[in-house]
Order: structure tokens, then C-alpha cells, then sequence
């Protein structure tokens, strides 16, 4: 059987290798060394990542980021699991809905950096015209509140669907009679909600939870055209971050933050997995 | 009742707001979009889309992202199907670890590996090609698609393959007349999200390619930066790049919820 298992699991494993195996290994030996264009690379030990962890740069880089997924998660599942409650079970509206809502996700990446900077634009965009029409002076270029709050509520544009999509499926997965049930007890409807949709929703809300959480780390079209990271560097986002360390060739830098990133990003994704597969689990069976 | 309709409404309009002003600007000349602020274009004009269409750059790196799009998909289906089934059927020894480790894959940022690629490609001949980038999509595509078939094929009972033995199928005539048939929904959601994410990715199609591979995802972004830019032409070019993935959704929409819900995690 192991064998066999072996076989079929050869070309995941091959082409792995080489498009995820090599490259990280490739990274973590970057990390190690000093390296400067046109001489030898020097190995240095951990120097790179000491260097790293002492830089301002990067402490606003990550808390940048952390914000920024905090908010990601704190507005987008809520909303997500709001919106797939509402949306219509069955018939034609249910398929319509479905088709509408995968649009956005379908949308590239750099797509919809450009739908926003036509949309926020200050001399073309809708949202200039709009707010200063309330008094406001919107302008996503220069003020370093309004160019974050932007890339937020972009990105809650841009995923909540992938939220709701989910949170959907695992709705109609509920059987009626949970339901029935629960009516003939007498639950309200937060209860309702509370004690049989909530549990049952658990599996696709944490795959929700961790792909809205990874992915979140990942911006970086959006911000590179709506602001090219700044004004400042209000909206420099951690993948920003390193892929201008890396363009810059200072290489054992942004090596050293890349392991950095995948380390930060590994364990969280693994302590979200661990907190929600055991929250709910206390005296329910699945 | 009606309360949740309302709302539900209003959130599908803030939801098309910014892609109708994308379309609305898409029919506007250049004059127009810079000159006044219109929700509705006064003269309709098709200029754009017919510079797109005339133009062998914009035609070229279309081609080139559909072409490599494709092939990651077959690939990633290729390898992801029996890997799927591996894990579906055998339990053995580092199989949860494995399981794992293609996962943090997915979680592994673009941007760290941008150099490393270029120079594995680069060694092997396949810098600017198709290929490369396919194959380089692969590094998220794989696990996640392992993922969805394995959540599929666990839902399908070990019996229905003990028995096909028993009735004296062949490994592979099971597979190909019993068990395809079964997970086909599964194969098409993993196929919808493989497109997807290959189809929207820009930074790896990036570096990855210079001229012979172009993307649309990076034709566009070179219009960006240049001086005067055209507003219209860009809008135009996004517009025509959400078609293929409206196509997509379409198809698939009803196997969408389904695949999640049977989807394991």
C-alpha cells in the first residue's frame, strides 16, 4: 500500500520541489549570507535576521500589517456570515447571487487596483466627488489616513465575498431539521443562531479565517497601484515591503525578513487553527 | 423579511459601484473622463476596445495569460488528483505532516520567492516562457486543489473502490469509469479555483516573464506609470479581462456551493 501511496503522490511531490521545495531553501540560504552584486556571497550566520529584528523599518511594517489583518478579519467573517444568512436558499435569485458575488474574486489582482484608482482618483473618481460634496477633501495620494482606510475598505470589497461564498456553503449543508428542532424548543433567533448555525458553520469559518488571514499578508498589486505604498509609507504592507528589499538586491535582508514572514505567518495560521477547531468541540459531536 | 432584502440589495449595488464606473469609463473618451463627471457616458464610444483589439501587444499578452493559465490547470490537476486520492485512501506514515507542509505552501508569500524563481528558471531554460509561470503557480494551485479533492474523495465511501475490485475492475478502469464520474463536481470546483487564483496572480507572471510570456495582468500595469495616462484604455483592458472569469463563475455556480460544503478542512 505504501507504495502505492508513494506513486500517486510523485508528481505533487516533484513539482513541490521545484516550485516551492527549491525556491525556499534558495531563501533560506540568502538569509545567511551577505550578498552584494558583482562579489562573492559571505556567509554571515544569523547577522541578516539580528539586523533585521532591529530595524524600525520593519517594526512598522509588521504592526502595519497585523493592523491591517485584524481589521481584515475582525470586519470581513462578521459580515460574510451577515451577508450568507441573508442571501436567498434556492431558486433563480440563489444562482444570480452566487454568479454576482464571484465576480470580485475573479477580478485580477492589479484589476482591481485599477477599478479603485479610477473609482478613487481625485481628479476622475467617484469617491473624491462624493465625499466633497459632504466637505470632506478625500485624496488617496496624499493623506496617510485616507490612503490605508482605502486599501482596507478595498480589500473588504474585494474578499468578503470569498467570506460570504463559504459561509454559504456551509449553511446549506444544515439539515431543516435542526432547525425544526430548534424552533419546537422555543430558541430565539440569536439563539438559534448562537447554538445550531454557529457550530455548524465552524469548518468553513476556519478555512474562511485562514485564507482571509494568509492572503491578507499577500497584498500587494492593490496598494502598488492605488498608492505605491505610501503616502509615506502608510500603506507599505509587509509583502511590499520585502518584494522593495529584494528588487533593491539587498538579498540576505529581505531573506532574512521573508523567513521572518513565513515563521509569523505559520504560527499564527496554525494557533487560529488550533483555537477554532477546539472552540465548539466541548460537548458537541459533529 | 423585507428589512434583510433591503440590505441585502444595497450591498450587491455598493458591490457593482466601483466595476460599473470601471465599465462606464470604458465607453468615455479621453476628453470626456478628464473633462466633467458623468455617471453615464455621453457619447458611447468604443475607441478603446478597438485599440485593444487592433493592437498586437494587447492581443499577444491576452493569448500568453490564457495559454499559461490553461496549462496550470492541467498540470495542477494532473498531479492533484492522484495526490488527493493518496491521501483520501491511505493513511501512512508522515501523511499528516506532508498533508501540512503542502499546506504553508499556500500560506508562503509570492513576494520571497520571486528570486528564487527567476534564477531556477533561468537555469533551466525556461525564463519567459509559458511553462514557467505555470509551473510556478503551481506552488499555491497544487494545495489547494489537493485540499478540495480530499475533501471530496474522503466523502466517497472506501466500499464503492473495494467492491469495483472485487467485481474485478483494473486500478485504472475503476478510476476512469467509477470514481472520475463521482468526484467531477470536485475536479471542477478545484479546476474554477485553480483558473482563479492562476488567472488574477501578477507578481510571480511578472517577474517571471519579459516579452515572449507578457501577461495581460502586466501590459496593463506598464500603462500606469507612463506619462498621460490613458484612463480609458485602462479600463477598457480590465473590463475585458473580468470577462474570462465571469465566463467561469457562470459555469461552475452550481457546483460552487456544493464543493465547498463537501470540502474538508
Amino acid at each position: 500500500m505504501n507504495n502505492r501511496a508513494v506513486l500517486f503522490l510523485l508528481p505533487v511531490i516533484v513539482i513541490m520541489s521545484l516550485s516551492a521545495f527549491i525556491p525556499l531553501i534558495t531563501v533560506v540560504n540568502y538569509s545567511l549570507h551577505y550578498i552584494f552584486s558583482g562579489s562573492m556571497p559571505q556567509y554571515v550566520g544569523l547577522a541578516n535576521y539580528v539586523e533585521v529584528l532591529r530595524d524600525p523599518e520593519f517594526h512598522d511594517a509588521l504592526t502595519r500589517q497585523l493592523v491591517f489583518s485584524t481589521m481584515v478579519l475582525a470586519v470581513e467573517i462578521p459580515l460574510g456570515i451577515m451577508i450568507a444568512l441573508a442571501l436567498p436558499r434556492k431558486g433563480i435569485w440563489a444562482s444570480i447571487s452566487l454568479v454576482l458575488l464571484g465576480i470580485p474574486l475573479l477580478i485580477p489582482y492589479n484589476v482591481v487596483g485599477i477599478v479603485w484608482r479610477l473609482f478613487t482618483q481625485s481628479d476622475i473618481g467617484v469617491i473624491p466627488k462624493v465625499l466633497g460634496f459632504f466637505g470632506y477633501a478625500y485624496n488617496v495620494a496624499l493623506d496617510p489616513i485616507d490612503a490605508p482606510l482605502t486599501i482596507f475598505i478595498l480589500d473588504v470589497w474585494h474578499w468578503t465575498p470569498l467570506v460570504v461564498l463559504l459561509c454559504y456553503a456551509g449553511l446549506q449543508s444544515i439539515p431543516d431539521a435542526y432547525y425544526q428542532a430548534a424552533q419546537i424548543d422555543g430558541a430565539s433567533t440569536w439563539k438559534t443562531f448562537r447554538y445550531v448555525t454557529l457550530p455548524k458553520l465552524r469548518s468553513v469559518l476556519i478555512l474562511g479565517v485562514l485564507l482571509r488571514f494568509m492572503d491578507s499578508f499577500k497584498i500587494y498589486s492593490e496598494p502598488l497601484l492605488l498608492t505605491g505604498g505610501g503616502p509615506g509609507s502608510s500603506t507599505t504592507f509587509f509583502s511590499l515591503f520585502v518584494s522593495r528589499k529584494a528588487e533593491s538586491y539587498e538579498l540576505g535582508y529581505a531573506g532574512s525578513v521573508s523567513m521572518i514572514y513565513l515563521f509569523i505567518v505559520i504560527v499564527f495560521s496554525f494557533v487560529f487553527f488550533q483555537i477554532m477547531t477546539n472552540i465548539g468541540k466541548g460537548g458537541q459531536t459533529k | 423579511m423585507r428589512k434583510r432584502h433591503i440590505a441585502l440589495i444595497c450591498y450587491f449595488v455598493i458591490l457593482f459601484i466601483p466595476i460599473y464606473w470601471m465599465i462606464n469609463t470604458s465607453f468615455k473618451s479621453d476628453a470626456e473622463i478628464l473633462r466633467e463627471f458623468t455617471m453615464f457616458p455621453k457619447e458611447i464610444t468604443l475607441k478603446n476596445y478597438v485599440e485593444i483589439f487592433t493592437s498586437p501587444v494587447w492581443r499577444n499578452s491576452f493569448i500568453n495569460s490564457i495559454i499559461y493559465v490553461a496549462l496550470n490547470v492541467v498540470i495542477t490537476l494532473i498531479a492533484a488528483i492522484p495526490g488527493a486520492y493518496a491521501f483520501s485512501r491511505w493513511k501512512f506514515r508522515g501523511s499528516h505532516h506532508l498533508f501540512f507542509w503542502l499546506l504553508t505552501n499556500r500560506m508562503a508569500p509570492g513576494a520571497i520567492f520571486i528570486v528564487p524563481f527567476t534564477e531556477l528558471y533561468y537555469t533551466l531554460h525556461l525564463y519567459d516562457t509559458h511553462l514557467a509561470v505555470a509551473l510556478a503557480h503551481c506552488l499555491f494551485n497544487i494545495p489547494l486543489a489537493v485540499w478540495i479533492l480530499e475533501g471530496f474523495m474522503s466523502a466517497i465511501p472506501k466500499e464503492i473502490d473495494e467492491t469495483a475490485f472485487i467485481d474485478g475492475y483494473s486500478f485504472p478502469r475503476f478510476f476512469g469509469k467509477i470514481f472520475f464520474p463521482l468526484v467531477a463536481p470536485g475536479i471542477g470546483v478545484a479546476a474554477f479555483f485553480a483558473f482563479t487564483f492562476s488567472w488574477v496572480e501578477l507578481l510571480i507572471a511578472k517577474s517571471l516573464t519579459i516579452t515572449d510570456a507578457k501577461p495581460v495582468v502586466v501590459t496593463l500595469t506598464v500603462g500606469i506609470g507612463a506619462e498621460g495616462v490613458k484612463w480609458g484604455l485602462l479600463a477598457a483592458a480590465g473590463v475585458l479581462t473580468i470577462i474570462p472569469g465571469a465566463l467561469v463563475v457562470y459555469f461552475v455556480r452550481n457546483y460552487m456551493a456544493k464543493g465547498f460544503a463537501l470540502g474538508r478542512v
